[in-house]
């Protein structure tokens, strides 16, 4: 029983780390991309987005064009792939726990964890129905 | 404008939304809508922003509360079953338009009144050691570290509480709004988990939760590069700022001040979905 509280507490220990690491790491891309996108484009006429232009792109093509647009050094790219670290970081620590719980041999925890993955798993297929 | 000042002042706005959230307790995200909105920016825009802003103050917090060892990580996980269930549906509402623009502007008004109006509730502190025998199922109980020792708690509810986080994870999805104020009373009020778990539980969930909805907003062009970046870096700066300002002085008065604006605002939102200027 005492190893294995001490253990739930290493494992709060990582997912705290895994937690600011993914924030800090995330911003930060997103303020080298910030500044460029300023530089390049910060005195022209700015974009209100006021109108709303929907797209529907599944998450693969989004991925692949961003990285596109960051290998060619857009600022625009570079924030979209800090967004899209911030986006990974509580999906990274969901598949920490995965492995965590599988560690500690809580069978019944690493199928509610699964169940949980599945979800966000169908919310990324809802892109490419179309 | 230029698209610096335009940045500029979106940053600002954020840092101040960011400062009113974290002082107030309904969190950065709820207030970039009306933000957003009132500089013109189109509701899918500012929902969308919004949501991104939440995983950013829901992680940032997160992070410190996990390690004091107050969070349930077993009950978090649970519940985060239902919450992007929930996520997940509400952003396929909004997505695939079933819902109209201006009826999600008048629910935000809503829900942004009941959050502020629940922040003012004194929360007694609970704790009863009974658990229900689902919560023993589930191995939901917990203990967190008191000044003698570690202080153990009992869930009640499951159901209930389960079925609340759908709601709340509904919601997230709709609004691009954390819910942490659903989930709090869902832990709260039906689970009667002590108010320390529920608090750092339920801000512990809202990124798994706000991320199920991300990738919906994400395909549909909801979240928008030029506008996420300096929200989400003026929210987390103004978040930052709160928490220290709620640590050094007794805050109630400016709290209750806080939430009288937020209604003001609330109202508005709620004029605007009505008068379909959203």
């Amino acid at each position: 029983m005492n190893t294995k509280t001490i253990k739930d507490k290493d494992i709060s220990l990582i997912i705290g780390k895994i937690l600011r690491c993914g924030v800090y790491l995330s911003l930060s891309v997103a303020v080298v991309g910030g500044l460029i996108y300023l530089v390049a484009e910060g005195n022209h006429t700015s974009v209100q987005h006021n109108v709303f232009i929907e797209k529907d792109e599944n998450l693969f093509d989004l991925i692949t064009d961003t990285l596109r647009g960051v290998a060619h050094g857009d600022g625009l790219s570079i924030i979209e792939l800090g967004i899209l670290l911030l986006i990974a970081t509580p999906l990274t620590r969901v598949i920490f726990s995965l492995w965590a719980f599988n560690q500690e041999k809580d069978r019944m925890y690493v199928v509610i964890t699964l169940i949980v993955l599945v979800i966000i798993f169908v919310s990324i297929l809802t892109g490419f129905g179309g | 404008m230029t698209t610096l000042a335009f940045t500029l002042v979106l940053f600002a706005g954020s840092i101040l939304a960011g400062l009113l959230g974290s002082l107030t307790g309904l969190g950065g995200g709820v207030i970039i809508i009306p933000l957003l909105t009132y500089m013109g920016v189109d509701f899918h825009y500012a929902i969308g922003t919004a949501l991104v802003a939440v995983i950013a103050t829901s992680s940032g917090s997160a992070a410190a509360y996990v390690k004091e060892g107050v969070t349930n990580l077993r009950m978090g996980m649970f519940l985060e079953i239902a919450t992007t269930i929930g996520a997940v549906f509400g952003a396929l509402l909004v997505a695939s338009k079933l819902i109209p623009t201006p009826i999600v502007a008048i629910l935000f008004g809503i829900i942004l009144i009941l959050s502020a109006v629940n922040s003012w509730r004194k929360k007694p502190e609970i704790t009863e050691q009974v658990c229900s025998k689902m919560g023993k199922r589930f191995k939901l109980t917990g203990a967190y570290p008191g000044p003698d020792g570690p202080v153990r708690y009992g869930v009640k509810n499951v159901v209930g509480g389960f079925f609340m986080m759908m709601l709340a994870g509904i919601i997230s999805g709709l609004l691009g709004i954390g819910a942490g104020a659903m989930k709090v009373i869902a832990m709260d009020n039906i689970m009667r988990v002590p108010f320390k778990v529920s608090t750092t539980t339920s801000n512990f969930m809202i990124g798994v939760t706000a991320t199920a909805g991300a990738f919906i907003y994400l395909q549909n062009g909801y979240i928008h590069p030029a506008l996420c970046m300096p929200v989400v870096i003026g929210v987390l700066i103004g978040a930052m700022g709160g928490s220290k300002i709620l640590l050094q002085s007794n805050t109630a008065k400016l709290r209750f001040g806080f939430s009288i604006f937020i209604l003001i605002i609330a109202l508005d939102m709620i004029y605007k979905g009505m008068t379909g200027q959203i």
